[in-house]
C-alpha cells in the first residue's frame, strides 16, 4: 500500500472536520477525493503530508508512520497544495531551480520526468511566475512538485480555478505521470473529473460516503435518469418538484435530472403533466448517470 | 556537502525576494538615509537664526552694544526694531518672531550710576523646548557682556561658574541622536524584515511547501536571517560614515569593537523578529507588533529620546528589558567617550543574554507542522 490510512478522526477547536476516515490507495493508483468545498479533504492532505496531526486513527504513506516519519515523507513526497504556493516574484525557472535545489536535485537530472510539462511553459521560463495565467502556474506548481521525482504526489484541488481546456490537459498529464509509477492522490469539487481517476472516495461533512471505482459508484445508482428540459427552467423546476411521484429533481447544466418513484415510469406521462403545468418546449430523454447524481443520493 | 547547497540556494531566493521589492528595498536602503538626515540636520534641540524683535527704550552707546553681540552671534538674527509695548502682542502673533528684548529708559545712566539696569526677554513659550533655549543662550551672551565690562574693576564678590561640557563640548545634538537612529534602524530593518518576510511565506502557503520538504527548519530561519544580517551590517557602516563625514560625529573608541558590538545587537534584532514571526501568522500582524511593540517602546525607554534618569521609577525598571537601551549606552560609550570593552562589558554581555533568551524561545516556539 502506498498510503493507508485508519480510522482518523480530526477536529478543529468545536468543529470536526473528519469522523473515523479510513481508506488505502494502492502503488502506482490514481485515487480521487471527490466532494464540495468544507467536506474535509485539505485536512486530509494536511495529515497525509505531515502538516497536521490527526486527533484519533494512524497513517502511513510510502511505508512511512506520518508521525513518527514525518521527516522521511518530507524527502519522498511530492505537494501542491490548494492555493497556488510558489515565489510569485521568482520566474518559472528560478522557482523550479529552487525547488529543486532544496530537495538536493537539479532540473537536468529528473527532466525527464517534468519534460512534457515543462516543455508547454519553458518559453515563459524569464517570465515572473505572478505574470502567468491560472494554467501555466499550475502547470509549474506540477513541475515543482515533480522535480525530485516523489513516490507520492499530493494534489490538493488542483484544477480549481483552472480553465476547462487546462483543465482536460492537466487530467491527461496526471495519466502519463502515473504510467511513470507515481502514485497520486487527488482531490476536486469537480465531479466530471471524478470518472478519471481509478479509484474514489465520495467525501461530505468529514465522512466517506463511499469508495469505489467511479465505473461501479455509478452502476450501483438504483434509478433511471431523465434528461428533462423546458423554456423556463426556474419554473420546470417547481413543477417537477410538485408532481407527486417524483423522487428526485437536480438541475444540471442545460437540463434537469429527474428520477421517478415508480418503477414503471413512463416519461409520457410526466410530458402531460407539465403541459398541463403550462410549461413549453418540453424535452424528455433517458441518460447515463453520473458520479455527481451518485453523490447527490449519497449525501442525502 | 548537499546541505549546503541546499542553503545556499535558500539564501540565493532571498536575495531576489529583497531585490525586487520596492518596498523592502526603500526600507532598508531608503529609510536609514533620510532618517539619518532628519535627525542630522532638521530634528535638533539647537537653536539657530532665530528671529528676534528688539524694543530699546533708551538707545544708547551700551544698548546698541549689546544689540550689536546679539545680532552678531549665529544664534539670532534681528527681524525688526518696535517702538513701544503696544506692538508686541502684534509682533507674536504674526509668529516669525520668537523673543522680544526690550531695554529700560536709560539703560546706560542706570548702569553705570546705579549699577543695575534691566532687560526684559519676552519669549514666545509656544513651544516651551525653543523659549528656555532663547533664554538661555540670550542671558549667557548677556552675561559674558557683563564680565567684558568688569574686567577692570574690583569686584571682590564674585562668583563666576564655569562650565564645562565633556564629550560632547558643543553640545550638538547630533551626537545625541546618531547612537539613537542607529539603534532604532537596526532594530527596525533586522527585527521587522525578518518577521515580515518569515510571515509572507506563511501568508501565501510557500511554508506549506517547506515544511514538505527536506529543509529543516532551522535552515529555513537560519537561510531568512543570514541576508538581513549582511543588509544590516552595510546600513550599520553607511550610517556610521555619514555621521563622521556629515555630522563631524567623533569615533573615540575602537571601530573594530564599535563593529562587533553593532553585529551583536543586529543579532539580537533578528532573533527578537524570529520570535515575533513565530507568534504571528499574517504580514500585517507581524509589522504591528513590530512597531508597536519594538519600535515605540524603543524610541520612548531606551534614552534615545527622553533621559532614563527622569523616568519615573516603573519605567525606568521596564527600559532595563529594552535591549536598544543597553546599544545605545554602548554607542555612546564607544563614539564619544572612546571606551574600550572593559567599560562595557555589563552592557554587551545584557545583550548576549537577551539574545541567547529569545533564540531559545523562537526555537521552542517554531512550529514543524502547522498548528
Amino acid at each position: 500500500m502506498s498510503i493507508s490510512v485508519q480510522n482518523i478522526s480530526k477536529s478543529f477547536k468545536d468543529k470536526t472536520a473528519l469522523k473515523n476516515i479510513s481508506f488505502e490507495v494502492k502503488e502506482g493508483e490514481l485515487f480521487g477525493l471527490i466532494g464540495p468545498d468544507g467536506a474535509g479533504k485539505t485536512t486530509i492532505f494536511r495529515i497525509l503530508t505531515t502538516l497536521l496531526i490527526a486527533d484519533k486513527g494512524t497513517a502511513t504513506v510510502a511505508g512511512f508512520n506520518v508521525v513518527e516519519d514525518y521527516k522521511n515523507i518530507r524527502n519522498h513526497v511530492g505537494y501542491m497544495p490548494g492555493k497556488f504556493s510558489l515565489y510569485q516574484d521568482l520566474t518559472v525557472e528560478e522557482n523550479l531551480t529552487f525547488f529543486a535545489t532544496i530537495f538536493g536535485t537539479t532540473i537536468e537530472k529528473n527532466y525527464d520526468l517534468i519534460k512534457d510539462i515543462y516543455i508547454q511553459i519553458e518559453p515563459f521560463k524569464k517570465r515572473r511566475a505572478g505574470k502567468l495565467s491560472g494554467g501555466m502556474k499550475q502547470k509549474l506548481a506540477l513541475c515543482c512538485a515533480l522535480i525530485h521525482k516523489p513516490k507520492v504526489l499530493f494534489l490538493d484541488e488542483p484544477t480549481t480555478g483552472v480553465d476547462p481546456v487546462s483543465r482536460k490537459e492537466f487530467w491527461e498529464m496526471l495519466k502519463r505521470l502515473q504510467q511513470k509509477g507515481i502514485t497520486m492522490l487527488v482531490s476536486t469539487p469537480y465531479m466530471d473529473e471524478a470518472a478519471l481517476c481509478d479509484r474514489i472516495a465520495l467525501i461530505q461533512d468529514g465522512r466517506i460516503l463511499q469508495i469505489d471505482t467511479p465505473q461501479e459508484i455509478i452502476k450501483h445508482y438504483p434509478k433511471n435518469i431523465y434528461d428533462v428540459k423546458a423554456d423556463n427552467m426556474f419554473k420546470l423546476i417547481e413543477f417537477l418538484n410538485e408532481y407527486e411521484y417524483k423522487y428526485s429533481v437536480y438541475p444540471f447544466g442545460e437540463f434537469v435530472h429527474y428520477t421517478d418513484k415508480r418503477e414503471d415510469f413512463n416519461p409520457k406521462e410526466l410530458y402531460h403533466f407539465l403541459e398541463e403545468m403550462g410549461a413549453v418546449n418540453i424535452s424528455i430523454q433517458p441518460t447515463k448517470t453520473t458520479i455527481e447524481d451518485t453523490f447527490m443520493e449519497l449525501a442525502k | 556537502m548537499g546541505n549546503m547547497k541546499r542553503f545556499i540556494g535558500f539564501i540565493k531566493k532571498e536575495f531576489y525576494h529583497i531585490f525586487r521589492d520596492k518596498r523592502s528595498l526603500f526600507i532598508l536602503f531608503g529609510m536609514p538615509i533620510a532618517q539619518i538626515m532628519l535627525f542630522g540636520f532638521a530634528i535638533t534641540n539647537e537653536i539657530n537664526n532665530v528671529d528676534i524683535a528688539i524694543l530699546d527704550h533708551s538707545k544708547d552707546a551700551t544698548t546698541q552694544e549689546i544689540i550689536h553681540k546679539i545680532a552678531s552671534s549665529k544664534y539670532f538674527s534681528i527681524r525688526q526694531l518696535i517702538k513701544n509695548e503696544s506692538e508686541i502682542e502684534a509682533v507674536f502673533k504674526k509668529g516669525k518672531v520668537k523673543a522680544i528684548l526690550i531695554f529700560e529708559k536709560d539703560f546706560s545712566k542706570n548702569l553705570t550710576k546705579e549699577s543695575n539696569a534691566t532687560i526684559q526677554i519676552i519669549t514666545d513659550a509656544t513651544d516651551p523646548n525653543t523659549a528656555n533655549t532663547i533664554s538661555n543662550y540670550t542671558n549667557s551672551i548677556l552675561q559674558k557682556y557683563q564680565q567684558e565690562i568688569n574686567k577692570n574693576v574690583k569686584s571682590p564678590y564674585q562668583i563666576v561658574p564655569e562650565t564645562r561640557m565633556v564629550y560632547n563640548p558643543e553640545l550638538k545634538s547630533v551626537f545625541m541622536f546618531v547612537p539613537g537612529v542607529m539603534t532604532i534602524i537596526l532594530m527596525l530593518v533586522s527585527a521587522m524584515m525578518t518577521s515580515i518576510s518569515i510571515t509572507r511565506e506563511k501568508e501565501l502557503g510557500t511554508m506549506e511547501i517547506l515544511l514538505v520538504s527536506p529543509l529543516k527548519p532551522f535552515q529555513v530561519i537560519i537561510g531568512k536571517v543570514v541576508p538581513y544580517i549582511f543588509l544590516s551590517i552595510i546600513n550599520a557602516v553607511v550610517i556610521v560614515l555619514l555621521s563622521i563625514f556629515i555630522f563631524k560625529m567623533p569615533v573615540q573608541g575602537s571601530l573594530f569593537l564599535l563593529g562587533i558590538e553593532s553585529v551583536l545587537f543586529i543579532i539580537t534584532s533578528l532573533s527578537l523578529g524570529i520570535l515575533i514571526s513565530t507568534a504571528s501568522a499574517t504580514q500585517q500582524t507581524a509589522m504591528m507588533i513590530s512597531l508597536m511593540g519594538l519600535m515605540l517602546p524603543t524610541i520612548l525607554l531606551s534614552g534615545f529620546i527622553f533621559p532614563i534618569s527622569s523616568m519615573p521609577l516603573p519605567l525606568q525598571v521596564i527600559s532595563n528589558t529594552i535591549p536598544a537601551k543597553w546599544f545605545i549606552i554602548i554607542l555612546k560609550g564607544i563614539m564619544l567617550k572612546g571606551v574600550g570593552l572593559l567599560f562595557i562589558w555589563k552592557e554587551t554581555l545584557i545583550l548576549v543574554a537577551m539574545t541567547l533568551f529569545f533564540i531559545v524561545l523562537s526555537i521552542k516556539k517554531y512550529k514543524i507542522r502547522l498548528e
